[in-house]
């Protein structure tokens, strides 16, 4: 039982929810610039349906969508991809953290430049980041105290 | 001014908590609630009677923003007070592994 | 803001009882309701912003405290009273609650911020970034080195859980 995850109505709820918190984040995301949100929430939202997943089906079953190799390699994959927008006002000749990109029309969707990116590396960088510390804790289990698991798992 | 004490005073729980209690996990639970009166402390220096959040609108002009700078610090910190607080769970986790107590006594006795 | 005193004292009524009560559990879920109390006064106080970080925040971090205290073994806490940490512990909160409310008093009064760069930001925001959220266009345009150290800060924590947890073997 402890394997296999929780029991049967919770795992056929949670297929239902996990694609609508994962929209939800996705949406906090990406009108981070317009409405409130942005790239932190958004991650933590994110890292939250993993967690659902994981609480719900076990470990065997999440870890072949999102495994922590994976989150350590996406979360590397932000922190660059942040180091990156912040550069390219260098390559533009201008200062580092210089907004160089069109700005668009204000209150549109795809507007304001870097911003929106910076949410985007943002995002992956913290729900990957949150995603692996929980998949450490989540392995590693608190030895009971009877002899036969001593070993930590 | 009353809410600036009363704030104060939940910082001060926290501190209380820190340290005169001896089981970790309580020290985790002060140490968060430290953390939350000054979180809390910030955005009330940055409150403006009547304000609005400072989020603009297309159709109307608002003069009244509350201050976003605290905002926007606070945001960065209430995040980073998450990784914090995961790191001393997780170190707590492997000293309750070796030593099987929370008790910081007990882990001083034992730490022959 | 009669609402916000009670919230805030509600705050304080749930930290006394995360701080004074035995079982783990309980006070470790106590300590979430102080949390969820605080997500409560940021949209109060006009921030949405961290109205949401707050919330989802907390969920996640009652979860990991929850993953730690949920399989131990529960210590019944022999309350020895430390008389030297419990003196020094008043000390301290006295002379703490003397020093701010003399620094209180040359603060800004509740309500009426200074916003010497809030105006600012707030005056050439949309112009300059093309934002309509000035939180995002502060933390992510005018300051960007804020959460670049911000993002190291999270990234060295959990370094430091994975290398505290040791897990890199056995991958599937």
């Amino acid at each position: 039982m402890k394997e296999s995850g929780m029991s049967l109505i919770v795992k056929r709820i949670t297929r239902i929810t996990v694609s609508l918190i994962f929209m939800f984040g996705v949406y906090i995301l990406l009108h981070g610039h317009l409405t409130p949100g942005g790239g932190f929430a958004g991650g933590v939202i994110i890292a939250l349906s993993f967690i659902h997943l994981v609480l719900a089906f076990g470990k065997e079953t999440a870890f072949k969508r999102l495994d922590q190799v994976g989150a350590s390699i996406a979360e590397s994959f932000g922190g660059l991809m942040f180091l990156g927008i912040a550069l390219l006002g260098v390559f533009a000749g201008k200062e580092f953290f210089l907004n160089v990109l069109p700005k668009g029309t204000p209150f549109d969707l795809f507007s304001s430049g870097i911003i929106i990116l910076c949410n985007i590396a943002i995002f992956i960088k913290v729900g990957a980041g949150l995603f692996a510390i929980f998949v450490a804790l989540a392995i590693m289990r608190i030895p009971v105290d009877d002899p036969g698991r001593e070993d930590g798992r | 001014m009353s809410l600036y004490i009363l704030c104060f005073i939940l910082f001060l729980l926290g501190f209380y908590c820190l340290l005169v209690k001896q089981n970790l996990i309580k020290k985790i639970i002060g140490f968060g609630i430290m953390e939350y009166a000054i979180n809390l402390f910030f955005i009330l220096l940055g409150y403006r009677w009547e304000g609005e959040a400072p989020i603009l609108d297309k159709h109307q002009v608002i003069v009244n923003f509350v201050d976003p700078l605290p905002q926007a610090m606070i945001l960065t910190s209430i995040v980073i007070g998450l990784g914090v607080t995961a790191l001393m769970v997780a170190i707590v986790i492997r000293i309750y592994e070796k030593h099987k107590s929370f008790d910081i006594n007990e882990i001083r006795k034992l730490r022959g | 803001m009669i609402e916000v005193h009670v919230i805030l004292v509600l705050m304080i009524i749930g930290a006394i009882a995360a701080i004074e009560i035995e079982d783990m559990l309980s006070s470790v879920i106590a300590m979430g309701a102080v949390g969820i109390g605080l997500s409560l006064q940021f949209l109060l106080l006009r921030a949405p912003d961290l109205a949401i970080t707050q919330l989802v925040v907390e969920i996640l971090s009652l979860i990991i405290l929850i993953k730690a205290t949920v399989g131990a073994k529960m210590p019944e806490e022999k309350f020895k009273a430390r008389i030297g940490y419990l003196i020094f512990a008043l000390l301290f909160a006295a002379a703490f609650l003397f020093f701010s409310e003399q620094a209180l008093r040359e603060l800004p009064g509740f309500g009426s911020p200074l916003m010497k760069m809030g105006s600012e930001y707030l005056a050439e925001g949309l112009k300059k970034t093309g934002a309509a959220n000035m939180v995002s266009a502060i933390i992510l345009d005018f300051r960007g080195y804020d959460t670049l150290g911000e993002a190291t800060v999270l990234f060295t924590s959990v370094i430091g859980v994975l290398a505290v947890l040791r897990i890199m073997r056995k991958r599937a």
